[in-house]
């Protein structure tokens, strides 16, 4: 599995968009993992964990999201959650369907702690 | 606490070479396909008997992505056509970069195929776009029928099925229909091949679909 170079990834993204003087205030990082992504969440989570130890960014933690599978029929319109990753409609059985999500992985958002104030 | 709202693809830096790739592979009038499967199910194999039927009509190229060895490099060598092989030291899957680097050796001007045969592993390299024109994966009969089923994320991103080993199917408990339908349940758009590597069954058809999608892209040459 690939989630340590996705996890560099990650942490790659967050340098791009947070000040060096301000990642020591990053918390949440919101991410959000489809269920065919390609990543195990939990793999994930230990990953960015383990190579962010001892850096700023070690008071930081993913917030994963999970996306599910979503197929849109085209023909009954309907819009159904198949997370075992049919794209087959499972209420009228058409295969004429787009999928919708369940195959991203994007990180989201950046949560900041407020910087302190100095005390006088 | 305040929040960035940033919306950034964790894998937009492989897309982004991805993207030149294929750039560099239409200035060239290049047909490019992604070979993916298990490890085993006759990727090289199949490269072999392609290359045999279609190597002198067709100027072909190979990328060989293996964890280790080049033992694979090797066996197409053989057919005496530009080979190179991306050892990933332990990475399941090859990353658009490494096949990036790789083109450097071709002389892409004398290529009308490039295959670039992926890491055995039917669930990471699903996610790496390398800039190919399509994934074709394999599948063979003595894995079991509900491999499709089983490993859904690869299926989604393949235009094309290569049911490979069906020489075995009398004596394993395989039915390549079931193979079939279960894969056109998780891409109702797949295009399906049977072949055999050992007596060449199918072979030539997938053969001449190859050199029909590398003929369609390449008027000019
Ligand atoms: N009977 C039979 N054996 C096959 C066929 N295709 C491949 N094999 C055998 O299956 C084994 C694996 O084939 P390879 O072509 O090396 O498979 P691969 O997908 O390239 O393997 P990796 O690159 O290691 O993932 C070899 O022993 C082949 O001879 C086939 O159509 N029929
Ligand atoms: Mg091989
Ligand atoms: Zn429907």
């Amino acid at each position: 599995m690939h989630e340590l170079s996705i996890a560099e990834n990650i942490v790659e993204i967050i340098h791009q968009h947070v000040d060096e003087d301000r990642l020591r205030d990053v918390r949440a990082v919101g991410v959000k993992v489809g269920t065919y992504s390609g990543v195990v969440a939990d793999s994930l989570e230990f990953s960015y964990q383990a190579i962010t130890a001892a850096t700023p960014l070690e008071q930081s933690f993913l917030a994963l999201e999970q996306i599910s599978f979503v197929v849109e029929c085209e023909e009954c319109n309907q819009k159904l959650i198949n997370d075992d990753g049919v794209t087959q409609c499972s209420s009228c059985g058409s295969f004429k369907t787009k999928i919708i999500s369940g195959r991203e992985l994007q990180v989201k958002d950046i949560e900041l702690e407020d910087v302190k104030k100095e005390l006088v | 606490m305040s929040v960035l709202t940033i919306e950034r693809k964790v894998l937009e830096k492989n897309d982004d070479v991805a993207r030149r790739n294929r750039e560099l592979f239409a200035q060239h009038k290049l047909f490019v396909i992604n070979l993916v499967s298990s490890p085993g199910s006759g990727k090289t194999s199949l490269l072999e008997q392609t290359l045999k039927h279609l190597n002198g009509s067709l100027r072909i190229a190979v990328v060989e992505g293996d964890v280790q060895t080049d033992f694979d490099a090797q066996r197409v060598a053989k057919f005496n056509v530009p080979v190179v092989q991306i050892v990933t030291n332990g990475g399941c899957h090859l990353e658009a970069k490494l096949v990036h680097d790789a083109l450097a050796n071709f002389d892409l001007k004398k290529v009308d195929l490039l295959v670039i045969e992926n890491v055995g592993n039917l669930v990471c390299p699903a996610n790496y776009d390398l800039g190919e024109a399509m994934k074709v994966v394999v599948v063979s009969t003595t894995e079991g029928d509900d491999k499709p089923l089983k490993y859904p994320g690869m299926f989604h991103h393949a235009s094309v099925l290569i049911v490979n080993k069906i020489d075995l199917v009398p004596y394993v408990n395989s039915n390549p229909e079931v193979i079939k339908q279960n894969a056109l349940r998780i891409n109702p758009a797949l295009k399906i091949f049977e072949t055999s590597c050992t007596t060449t069954k199918g072979i030539p058809e997938w053969c001449e679909w190859l050199r029909s999608q590398t003929k369609v892209r390449d008027g000019s040459k």
